[in-house]
């Protein structure tokens, strides 16, 4: 599938909790190929400073509307950028990037923690009619406006917070034990941070269940060419994240 | 005018030739900003550009270097990739073969850890398929307690004899920034046989995060790129261009036509696109594209009329 740089037209750009925004952008070219798990690689502003694109996870696609969807959290001065733009501006964009999930199986277990949420949202979608099981993870209650973002594709949520606000108090990977033990999940797909990636892999390998994680560098590229983001393959090799990635089947990537 | 002399024109306006390497536009990408070129196919037509230069390869395969590799700077960027490349037995094996299904040059940049692996590399890239060889003379020589051979005339000699000798192609030397006479470097290369001298490489540079107190960079320090850098890059160009017959490829900062022509005005006979790769897929592209409109509204023949044509 070709890569595409476009300007996409802003049909919306909206706050949907505390630093989170939800940006639509009308980009039929890109809408039409995403695939859950790909990226869109976005100039925030039209400026050498910020100087690179910055990544963010297609967390939607709407091939009829042709619109693509991010949600992002305001972390430093490039998302700052994209949280000022508004419905009249539009953005230039490279799409769709990566490489995506495998659709596999039929009784997937979906984890997320914080922000590695929004890839999930899309392979959520794409996993229907399969029955989702989904587990995700946050800071606080205010985090987890996620739940009701999944509730249409999802069967059962599990909700942990770090503070208990929400769910159960503590992490993702403290209720995953039991859910293995008792569950008949023949996939996982994970993103989130590093650590909780990692402890995902080593369960799903205890339990024997085929297991996919979304990585995240930093990168300049997007496209394979800069070499910035090229973590270790347990082959030997070096794998690129922007493309080779960011998802990978976790045997190939993960201790 | 049809459509064939369009194309015609803009073959005979903006071509050149450097060292010997015929170019289609005078716009090149810089080493390692354009991967082998394949990963710019949906976004750059590989036919249509002046040159690609390929990223940095060496004898044996590197895995490059560990923990963060970039940095965003002010109006440009720090990089420590650390060479990570496949190898030139793997390039020649699997990468060469593809790009020659590209009507485009192939310029290969290499780096060593010794004067002899610079020969090496050279007597093995010494095939059809490659139009020329880029001597990356940044990297640090074991042999002679790891200062930069870039930075030092008579190991910098070193290598461009040690390459001629093992070539019959093209030798570019890439100069690095970071020394205190540009100029002295410039004539110690075209005194030992280099062919054209690509300036700048980037500039030695660091960041500190102040919440960490912790270098932002695995490797501590980086080279810095970008627009930053640009001024840096055409006052040094302009330098060598007094003092230098060999043919001068221009780069560091470039990102529109504007910055290409300023170069040349400096006395680039070419100039090279890096970092902006990074922030438009398709600027080799639009800078050449902007060149032939400013060498046509300026009412020149050709794009080498800009060459050197600063008024002092
Ligand atoms: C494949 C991929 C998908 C992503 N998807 C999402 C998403 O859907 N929603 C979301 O909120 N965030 C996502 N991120 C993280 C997002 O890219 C960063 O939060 C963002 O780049 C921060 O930019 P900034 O200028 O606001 O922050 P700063 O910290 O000021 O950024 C400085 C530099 O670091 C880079 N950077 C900072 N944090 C990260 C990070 N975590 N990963 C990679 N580069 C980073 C920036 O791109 C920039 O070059 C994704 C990252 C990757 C690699
Ligand atoms: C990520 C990155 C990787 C680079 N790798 C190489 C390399 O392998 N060999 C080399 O000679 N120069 C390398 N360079 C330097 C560029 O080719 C160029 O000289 C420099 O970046 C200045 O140009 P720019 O400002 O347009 O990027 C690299 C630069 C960047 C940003």
């Amino acid at each position: 599938m070709p890569k595409m740089v476009v300007d996409g037209r802003i049909v919306s750009n909206t706050e949907i909790s505390v630093n989170v925004k939800e940006l639509v952008l009308y980009a039929p070219e890109i809408a039409a190929q995403a695939v859950p798990g790909q990226f869109l690689h976005v100039r925030v502003a039209n400026s050498y400073h910020p100087l690179l694109r910055r990544p963010l996870s297609i967390s939607s696609a709407d091939n009829i509307a042709g619109t693509v969807r991010t949600i992002y959290r305001v972390v430093g001065q490039g998302t700052a950028c994209l949280a000022a733009l508004s419905s009249k501006d539009s953005v230039n964009c490279m799409g769709p990037l990566g490489n995506g999930f495998a659709i596999h199986g039929q009784r997937p277990l979906l984890v997320g923690g914080g922000m590695g949420l929004a890839p999930l949202m899309f392979l959520a979608g794409a996993l229907c009619p399969r029955p989702i099981e989904i587990v995700m993870g946050g800071r606080t209650k205010e985090e987890m406006f996620w739940k009701d973002m999944f509730h249409v594709m999802c069967n059962t949520i599990h909700v942990t917070t770090d503070d208990g606000t929400l769910g159960s108090r503590g992490v993702t990977l403290d209720v995953l034990p039991d859910l293995l033990k008792n569950g008949a999940f023949d996939m996982i797909y994970t993103c989130g941070p590093r650590v909780m990636m990692e402890g995902i892999v080593k369960l799903a390998k205890e339990y024997d269940i085929p297991c996919q994680v979304s990585l995240e560098d930093y990168m300049a590229c997007g496209i394979g060419g800069c070499l910035s983001c090229t973590c270790a393959g347990n082959d030997g090799s070096r794998k690129k994240v922007c493309t080779e990635g960011p998802v990978f089947w976790a045997q190939e990537v993960m201790p | 005018m049809s459509v064939e002399d369009g194309k015609s024109n803009q073959q005979e306006m903006l071509s050149v030739t450097i060292a010997g390497i015929k170019m289609k536009t005078p716009v090149m990408t810089a080493s390692g900003t354009f991967g082998f070129g394949l990963e710019y196919k949906d976004f750059v037509d590989l036919n249509k550009i002046g040159a690609v230069v390929v990223k940095g390869t060496t004898l044996l395969p590197r895995s490059g270097n560990k923990g963060r590799r970039i940095a965003e700077t002010p109006a440009g960027m720090l990089n420590s990739i650390g060479l990570e490349n496949p190898g030139v037995d793997e390039f020649l094996a699997t990468i060469l073969p593809r790009l020659g299904e590209y009507d485009v040059p192939i310029i290969v940049n290499i780096s060593g850890n010794t004067v002899e692996e610079y020969g090496e590399l050279a007597a093995r890239l010494n095939v059809a398929g490659v139009a020329g060889v880029e001597l990356n003379i940044s990297c640090p020589n074991v042999k002679e307690g790891g200062i930069a051979f870039g930075t030092n005339c008579a190991s910098a000699s070193s290598v461009v004899r040690q390459v001629k000798n093992n070539t019959n192609l093209p030798v570019i030397v890439k100069l690095s920034p970071n020394v205190t006479d540009i100029v002295a470097m410039a004539q110690a290369v075209e005194e030992a046989g280099a062919d054209a001298i690509s300036l700048i490489n980037t500039l030695l540079g660091m960041s500190i995060d102040i919440h960490k107190w912790r270098p932002v960079l695995g490797n501590v320090v980086g080279g810095l790129s970008g627009p930053a850098v640009k001024p840096i890059a055409v006052r040094m160009v302009w330098q060598v261009a007094q003092a230098v017959q060999v043919p001068i490829i221009g780069m560091g900062g470039i990102v529109t036509a504007e910055d290409a022509i300023e170069f040349m005005l400096a006395g680039a006979s070419a100039v090279a696109v890096g970092t902006a790769n990074f922030i438009n897929p398709c600027a080799v592209q639009s800078v050449a594209d902007g060149i032939k409109d400013y060498v046509r509204q300026s009412g020149l023949s050709h794009v080498k009329e800009l060459v050197g044509k600063v008024n002092i």
